[in-house]
């Protein structure tokens, strides 16, 4: 029987192929007999070799990894709306991949049983089935593809991995933009600028007769070849190189390399007779082709929903992946990851600022703390952030608190969405504790300094590494200046901070074996966040603001600039850079390996070659952690 | 059945069939226990004045819903609130089927049996059940009952910075857990939201120690 729940699931699916072919009325049947099904991530759906299911998925929510059991590799990350597991159901053999939860998902579970009498009845769902038969997969994520932008590394390559991947048939954009022969260059111009696109189709009853890109804007107008007034028939190229739908990856470079063009045409029928239904640029074979860096900036600015970031997000992932494997220099890495992690968080900031009403009143600053804050965030972590807004008058101070606030909100569920968990301490931007003017933060910053407390010097050591994502810089200089001329006067906060960065627990016991975690769900697990990379950064912190320096966030950077400040100290602060680098890397690792943070790592899967790298970077600590005993004297504290 | 006759009640053969389910003990394994997540949508929240207006019942077990293993039901109450009705959009007048109050109440007994049932704010509901079952010369019910709101407090972290609520609405879980609000307001609508957060503070609780029964009961 029809219900709240089935109603539900039917209007998700209604947007999907092969579902979208259904009949409201036969939908509505269809979807009582839908199982949702709820995968935490990393839960298995189904193996390698599996009998099949009775049921077909859908991703409803979240995302469903696709690889082969054997070598690890990626085959398809299926997003919401995507389908999966249906062809062994088909064909009744095994599952031929292995499908996990790459986070926390929503399936809706669809028997075939009830399916399959709908693919007689309906020829659009008979040709979808043939249609999935024919190609296994898409496949824009395989390694394959990314081995061709950088070398694999040595010994890696296996001969067994799909082939033919760029015979696939490629993604193109649905979305046409065009106008008609009459149309003005100028609001051909306008058009063009407001869709942010580089070509637009000329249209005549839904026939493409020609194609204007940028390059026949400057080219023939811009020189005064036809005068602005011109229409969209002068300058046009034409005829438009047509294709069909299903052209592959190889076929449509070749067409652009050929043709020396940039936009193919995709018709009905592949000749310029057929109603056109898509259009496919050098940008979408480029990122079709792989992930580097200046596809995927280029892919994000263009994003206009949080959840187109998220793919984007994925790649950049893999890209960091293949970077590791490469032992590309860490320095290099995080430089490049952050850079693209910044332009996720400064498009989510976009985003949401033009989902608001009204524009914000009053310049204000974005910022991220903690690891984000110090551009060592290279894995998806909590977000920690924080708004500055400029002073206003008392009057208004509530509204324009809540303005922000409820910016926050927006940004925060934005960043959510793609992939950076809430905070469990609730410290972002969308807490009102989190949210304040020039002046309030002022307030509090001293009362930090002034009343060094356990939480006051914790909340400080989270705070202290901020960084501006977006807004203001004015707003965040200020501030800066202002908690150094506060820490001038209470000297002692130094203190406090310094012991706050010795109550790490240690990462080796007396016979130097690994200390590991005694209970709780990562028990016997060794937590390098804690017993290594926060006692390093916490020290860097502390050391690089008694030099009041603010400019520096990054640890491996504070203790090079430490290095250059302290030339009786140089060996010492650059082994101790060394060893944060190695140990963040070692946790990237680890955290692309499983697909989490990374934080806790199972020691029995190390190899002696590893555990000894990780030991080494232990001695270093414990001579940081006397550098610093000794320098603010903080026996005198604890004594 | 000797037990029943001792009592010398007369109870309709519904209830004994219900009461009967309960002579099955509870799976041991979490992922073997059916819960019953539930809500019901009323005319206010004076439990002698007020009356269901509707019940949206759904079957979970293993993290799985099936969309037909749910129950819905509305109900014809001579009685209403007409300022209430605005809040959940329920109308009199919409064209849908009603049941009696007491088919209603048979309904959601031969729909739950044993099961655990869950609800948001559930000692509000279960409450209001009982009223009604009471109004039929009918006993409480016998299910065990968790309350999404209390448990959702189990999963925050213990900080010195973070200051926890008394109590979180539905909203804030869905807002937490990023559950969609489509149906916000419907009784079985809302059954769905907090299916999804128990299912969520569960994954949240056995992600801190290994989860049983016994411990999320307890």
């Amino acid at each position: 029987m029809k219900n709240t729940i089935s109603e539900r699931i039917a209007d998700f699916l209604k947007d999907f192929p092969p579902f979208n072919e259904l009949h409201a009325i036969d939908l509505g049947k269809f979807s009582t007999e839908v199982v949702i099904c709820y995968k935490e991530k990393g839960e298995t759906v189904f193996e390698l070799d599996e009998a099949p299911h009775s049921h077909f998925y859908v991703v409803h929510k979240g995302a469903i990894l696709l690889n082969k059991n054997s070598d690890e590799t990626i085959i398809d990350l299926c997003d919401e709306g995507d389908i999966f597991g249906l062809r062994p159901l088909m064909a009744n053999e095994t599952y031929k991949m292995r499908a996990t939860a790459y986070e926390d998902s929503i399936l809706y579970a669809i028997p075939i049983a009830a399916f399959r009498p709908l693919a007689q009845t309906y020829e659009e769902v008979g040709n979808f089935l043939i249609e999935s038969f024919a190609s296994n997969t898409r496949n824009p994520y395989s390694k394959k593809h990314q081995g061709k932008l950088y070398a694999e590394p040595s010994g890696a390559p296996s001969a067994s991995e799909p082939v033919l991947l760029d015979l696939q048939p490629i993604r193109y954009s649905k979305k046409i933009v065009s106008c008609s022969p009459e149309t003005s260059i100028k609001s051909v111009a306008e058009t063009m600028t407001k869709k942010r696109v580089g070509s637009i189709l000329v249209l005549e009853d839904k026939l493409p007769v020609g194609i204007i890109t940028d390059k026949d804007i400057r080219n023939k107008i811009a020189t005064g070849i036809f005068p602005i007034s011109a229409t969209a028939n002068d300058i046009m190229t034409s005829p438009v190189i047509t294709y069909t739908k299903n052209i592959t990856i190889a076929q449509a470079q070749m067409a652009m390399m050929k043709s020396n063009i940039s936009h193919l045409c995709l018709t009905k029928d592949g000749t310029t007779n057929s109603e056109t239904v898509g259009i496919l640029s050098k940008h979408d074979v480029m990122l079709e082709l792989g992930n580097n860096p200046a596809v995927l900036i280029k892919a994000i600015k263009r994003t206009r929903k949080f959840k187109k970031i998220k793919p984007i997000r994925f790649r950049i992932m893999q890209l960091l992946e293949g970077y590791l494997e490469q032992n590309i220099p860490l320095t290099l890495v995080s430089k490049i990851i952050s850079e693209l992690n910044d332009a996720c968080t400064k498009q989510v900031m976009q985003i949401a600022l033009r989902k608001m009403e009204e524009a914000p009143p009053v310049p204000f600053a974005w910022l991220a703390m903690g690891s984000q804050g110090r551009s060592e965030q290279l894995l998806h972590t909590d977000q920690d952030n924080a708004i500055i807004f400029a002073d206003v008058s008392e009057e208004v101070h509530p509204q324009t608190q809540q303005y922000f606030l409820e910016l926050a909100k927006c940004v925060t569920k934005g960043l959510r969405d793609i992939g950076y968990e809430y905070c469990p301490a609730e410290m972002m931007a969308s807490n009102p504790n989190w949210c304040l003017s020039i002046s309030k933060w002022k307030e509090q910053v001293s009362h930090w300094i002034s009343n060094p407390g356990p939480d006051e010097v914790l909340l400080s050591s989270i705070f202290f590494d901020y960084n501006i994502v977006y807004g203001d810089n004015a707003l965040v200089d200020s501030l800066t200046t202002h908690i150094f001329n506060t820490t001038q006067q209470h000297p002692i906060f130094f203190v406090h901070l310094a012991s706050g960065a010795l109550q790490n627990p240690s990462p080796t016991g007396f016979f130097r074996q690994f200390l590991v975690e005694a209970d709780g769900a990562h028990k016997d697990f060794f937590d390098i966040k804690r017993r290594a990379l926060m006692p390093m950064t916490d020290a860097a912190r502390v050391l690089i603001l008694s030099h009041q320096i603010k400019s520096i966030n990054n640890t491996a950077e504070r203790f090079e600039k430490l290095a250059a400040l302290e030339p009786n100290q140089e060996a010492f602060f650059l082994s101790c850079s060394y060893a944060i680098k190695a140990l963040l890397k070692f946790r990237t690792k680890q955290g692309l390996l499983h697909n989490d943070s990374g934080r806790f790592i199972a020691l029995d899967k190390l190899t002696k070659e590893e555990k000894i790298k990780l030991k080494r970077t232990f001695k270093t600590i414990k001579e940081l952690q006397e550098l610093i005993r000794v320098r603010f004297k903080v026996s005198n504290l604890l004594g | 059945m000797e037990f029943f006759k001792k009592r010398k009640i007369n109870l309709p053969t519904f209830w004994e069939t219900y009461e009967t389910a309960f002579e099955i003990p509870l799976p041991k394994q979490l992922n073997e226990v059916r819960f019953v997540v539930f809500d019901t949508e009323t005319t206010g929240f004076d439990y002698e004045k007020d009356r269901i207006l509707s019940i949206g019942c759904l079957g979970l077990k293993n993290n799985t819903i099936a969309a037909n293993d749910s129950l819905e039901r509305y109900l014809d109450q001579h009685y209403y609130h007409a300022d209430n009705v605005e809040i959940h959009g329920i109308l009199r007048t919409e064209n849908r089927e009603y049941s009696s109050e007491l088919e209603a109440l048979q309904h959601f007994l031969a729909f739950t049996q044993n099961a655990i049932l869950v609800a948001h704010h559930a000692g509000f509901d279960v409450k209001m059940i009982n009223k009604a079952l009471k109004r039929h010369g009918l006993p409480k019910l016998k299910n065990k009952v968790l309350d999404t709101s209390v448990l959702y407090r189990r999963t925050l972290i213990r900080s010195p910075l973070l200051e926890k609520k008394e109590s979180y609405s539905l909203d804030e879980l869905a807002e937490k857990f990023d559950i969609s609000k489509k149906d916000r307001h419907t009784a079985l609508g809302d059954a769905y939201i907090t299916a999804i957060a128990f299912i969520k503070i569960m994954g949240k609780l056995k992600s801190k120690k290994p989860l049983t029964l016994k411990k999320l009961l307890g």
